[in-house]
């Protein structure tokens, strides 16, 4: 079965999902729909000093020793664990098709630094010169294995037994999507039936959260935790940094059937468009948002019309929410006000590099169960933003087709069209 | 692993610019000299006992005219927006807003480049905080830059290429060192090539002058320290001495050339990546695999190999071994630049299309490379991963395949 394009229908045989509302689909859905936040006070590391202290950090994995790469890739191991499981596809280590992980960029973390400084030998003033004496031990020959950046992906391609090249990637906060749209793109092309595409984050550490700290990007209401996260609403003051995981078994719509496998979405359509304007903040004509979301429904061969329910990026920044909302606008015209836009990141936070994946598989959610998660945290509408967020209680709705939005530092948008059946 | 590329007419994929920087200088005539002359630039000195090959000096002024732009990015990055204007300019489209606003982008980079002082003087301190958590939390907060962690992201060298050349129709980034080069190229091509795609800018940059960096590759005893040696001949003195390079293709589909009259140094064939387990014998079952896939007919004539081996143990002498057996005249360029780690294997690919190009191999100091006698019509390129990933490359004469 094809498309109107021509192209191989590509369809969703599997999906799982951890975030800090807990791990699997159907603790997260529950969760989810009953507006409840996964965001609480920071006990990984202390936040003394620090002028954001809450997190959806994922606490109950436990993870030894605890690094970045570490947990991410436990993380996306449990996401993936569930997505095979449920598409039933290959044999246990043997995934027939390629992986496409996103994951955040890796390096050397604090800890293995104090434990590299203290085999030094440096006696007052510790600098690299030291570090790389120690490196040159052999002693810490694990270190390499863990800290390159395709570390995590060769872990998961080892354990999964997925087929040829693992490909790591970062498109910033559009990453999830990005390696949902590689995915798409190579079944398209007829290269493989079947893709796993995996995104995950577990790098909530001192250093990552001062860096968005430093650029002014997180909510500094600690308190209560649950209420840091306020996409849309007027009092919004950033977005709240979490871990999670979410990952999607990618297939030709025939394969699918051939093997009678159950079909639980289609990713229908992809888009992209970079910006040029600044290194973190929107071109104010929004032009690279429209044609955006432009591009992915006309290469799902759909139209704005069609579009039933958006899965919004809203993180919760006073400056995304707003461009989100104008981008929005001139996409649907006067229909903005009715269809529903909500953020899932109001009760999960902002999984960073996952949470292309992680709403991608909330959004097939929405549309399977016909019942949209809420956008909590909206006590304070901005009349800036006259759209209907689906204030703080879920709703049922018709869904057909739903956009997911993601969008990126560094000028990264990628919207994907998700549908409940072929078109 | 893909399977072969069967491109349609008028969908095979042309190299249509080159942007290369390294310790050789910059673009094609200042590479294709220092190759030939058998000449290379390394610095013993500086990191000893570590070998770099070093940026050859340059302003970067020719391509991120705006000194701010400059201040934004960390020296990798630079290396990179850098390489990336000189190939749009070797392609003939820079500043061709109507091309540059649908070419596609796949940047292959590491990233998080560091601020050794701020390290330094907190790894220094932290024995002596009373309170070692709240140390460190105070210190990062006050003396970390702000931008420096936008020039530390490694989707922000496509990010600046954006900002400084306005390359914008997508912007995708792999990480995962040698093999995030490889299939940079590998999806690059495979996307012109089925009509998903029609004019691309892919490549990477990597700034080897780093001591985090070296430090790194060092846990795993992969650098080359003391003397140096041609990559083939590291023996059991084996690592890869660490490059500042940059390198940039142009990719475009043979029709889009046509279209706007540009012409190709030379078509990029095929590209085949995998990841082997590195058991003894693994790089070369790869390579054998990799090889049928491309196709290239050993004993072809006018073909040599441009490698990319690292010189690191064993991967290095079970790829001299495979290449020996098939009895191809090869050149080794890491030798030469060193070693770039994600922007090697798209820096083998322009040499490679420069010698076409030029109808000629370059020659080599190095007594175990032979010459070619005759016309280059075709190269294959390899990038053996100094750890993981081997990927080949088939670079052919344009009307040849």
């Amino acid at each position: 079965m094809r498309d109107k394009m021509g192209r191989p229908i590509v369809v969703v045989t599997g999906s799982g999902l951890v975030t800090s509302l807990g791990a699997g689909k159907a603790d997260n859905w529950k969760r989810l729909t009953a507006g409840e936040s996964g965001i609480r006070a920071i006990t990984r590391f202390s936040t003394e000093t620090l002028k954001t202290k809450v997190a959806g950090t994922v606490d109950f994995v436990p993870v030894e020793p605890l690094s970045a790469p570490d947990l991410s890739e436990r993380l996306a191991e449990i996401a993936i664990e569930e997505a095979i499981t449920q598409a039933r596809i290959g044999t246990r280590g043997n995934f027939p098709g390629p992986l496409f992980l996103a994951v955040a960029p890796i390096e050397l973390e604090w800890p293995q630094r104090e434990t590299l400084a203290k085999n030094s030998g440096a006696n007052e003033a510790v600098g690299y010169d030291d570090l790389l004496r120690a490196a040159a031990t052999g002693r810490f020959q694990p270190f390499h294995r863990r800290f390159v950046f395709g570390s995590v992906g060769e872990g998961l391609a080892e354990k999964f037994g997925t087929q040829g090249s693992p490909i790591s990637l970062s498109t910033a906060c559009a990453s999830g999507a990005s390696a949902i749209q590689l995915g798409l793109e190579a079944i398209r092309r007829g290269e493989t039936d079947a893709a796993l595409c995996v995104a995950t984050d577990g790098s909530v550490n001192p250093e990552s959260l001062i860096r968005f700290s430093l650029l002014s990007a997180l909510s500094v209401q600690n308190e209560p935790p649950q209420a840091a996260a306020k996409p849309f609403a007027k009092n919004r003051d950033g977005f709240v940094m979490a871990e999670g995981a979410g990952a999607l078994v990618l297939e030709s719509y025939d394969a699918a059937v051939a093997r009678g496998a159950r079909i639980y979405g289609v990713v229908a359509g992809c888009g992209e468009l970079a910006d040029s304007f600044h290194r973190t903040r929107s071109s104010p004509d929004g032009k690279p948002i429209i044609g955006c979301v432009h591009n992915a429904i006309a290469d799902a061969g759909l139209t704005p019309a069609d579009i039933d329910y958006i899965n919004a990026h809203g993180t919760g920044t006073p400056e995304n929410d707003k461009m989100e909302c104008l981008g929005l606008t001139a996409v649907l015209g006067e229909r903005v006000k009715d269809v529903p836009i909500s953020s899932n990141k109001s009760m999960i936070g902002h999984t960073l590099s996952a949470a292309g994946a992680v709403e991608a598989v909330i959004t097939l959610m929405t549309l399977e169960e016909q019942r949209i998660p809420p956008t909590i945290n909206y006590q304070v509408p901005d009349p800036a933003i006259p759209i209907d967020v689906v204030p703080n209680v879920a709703r049922d709705a018709r869904m057909r087709n739903a956009i997911s939005n993601s969008f990126g530092f560094g000028g990264q948008n990628v919207s994907l069209v998700l549908a409940r059946e072929p078109a | 692993m893909a399977e072969p590329n069967v491109a349609e007419p008028g969908r095979e994929c042309w190299i249509t610019g080159i942007g290369i920087v390294s310790c050789l200088g910059e673009g094609p005539d200042a590479h294709w000299q220092a190759l030939d002359g058998g000449k290379a630039h390394r610095d013993a000195a500086t990191y000893a006992p570590y070998i770099v090959h070093p940026l050859a000096p340059m302003s970067f002024d020719a391509q991120i005219s705006k000194k701010g732009d400059q201040r934004q990015m960390e020296p990798w990055q630079r290396i990179g927006v850098y390489a990336a204007g000189l190939a749009l300019d070797g392609a003939g489209v820079k500043g061709d807003a109507g091309i540059l606003g649908r070419m596609d982008m796949i940047v292959a980079a590491g990233g998080g480049e560091r601020d050794l002082a701020v390290d330094g003087a907190i790894l220094t301190g932290l024995p002596k905080a009373p309170n070692a958590d709240r140390f460190l939390n105070e210190r990062l907060m006050n003396d970390l830059r702000p931008t420096l962690f936008l020039a530390q992201l490694s989707n922000l060298l496509a990010g600046n290429i954006s900002i400084v050349h306005g390359v914008t129709g997508s912007s995708r980034t792999f990480m995962g060192e040698e093999s995030a080069g490889v299939d940079a190229v590998r999806i690059a091509l495979a996307r012109i090539e089925a009509g998903q795609s029609d004019i691309a800018l892919v490549g990477g940059a990597q700034n080897g002058e780093r001591k985090e960096m070296l430090m790194l590759y060092e846990f795993g005893g992969f650098v080359l320290k003391g003397e140096f040696a041609p990559v083939w001949e590291r023996g059991t003195h084996a690592g890869f001495a660490l490059a500042s390079m940059g390198a940039f293709l142009v990719l475009e589909s043979a029709a889009h050339a046509r279209a706007r009259g540009a012409k190709p140094l030379a078509r990029l064939a095929g590209v085949a990546s995998t990841r082997s387990d590195r058991k003894p014998g693994a790089v070369t079952a790869a390579l054998e695999a990799l090889w049928r896939k491309l196709g290239p007919a050993t004993g072809t004539s006018g073909m040599a190999v441009i490698s990319g081996a690292t010189g690191v143990a064993p991967a290095t002498a079970e790829e001299h071994a495979f290449l020996g057996a098939h009895q191809l005249v090869v050149r080794a360029t890491g030798t030469h630049i060193g070693h770039g780690v994600e922007p090697q294997f798209a820096m083998n690919i322009a040499l490679a299309a420069l010698a076409i190009s030029r109808g000629h191999l370059f020659a080599s100091a190095d007594a175990g490379e032979r010459p070619l006698d005759e016309a280059l019509r075709s190269a294959v390129v390899t990038g053996v991963g100094h750890w993981r990933g081997e990927g080949l490359a088939l670079v052919q004469a344009v009307g040849t395949g």
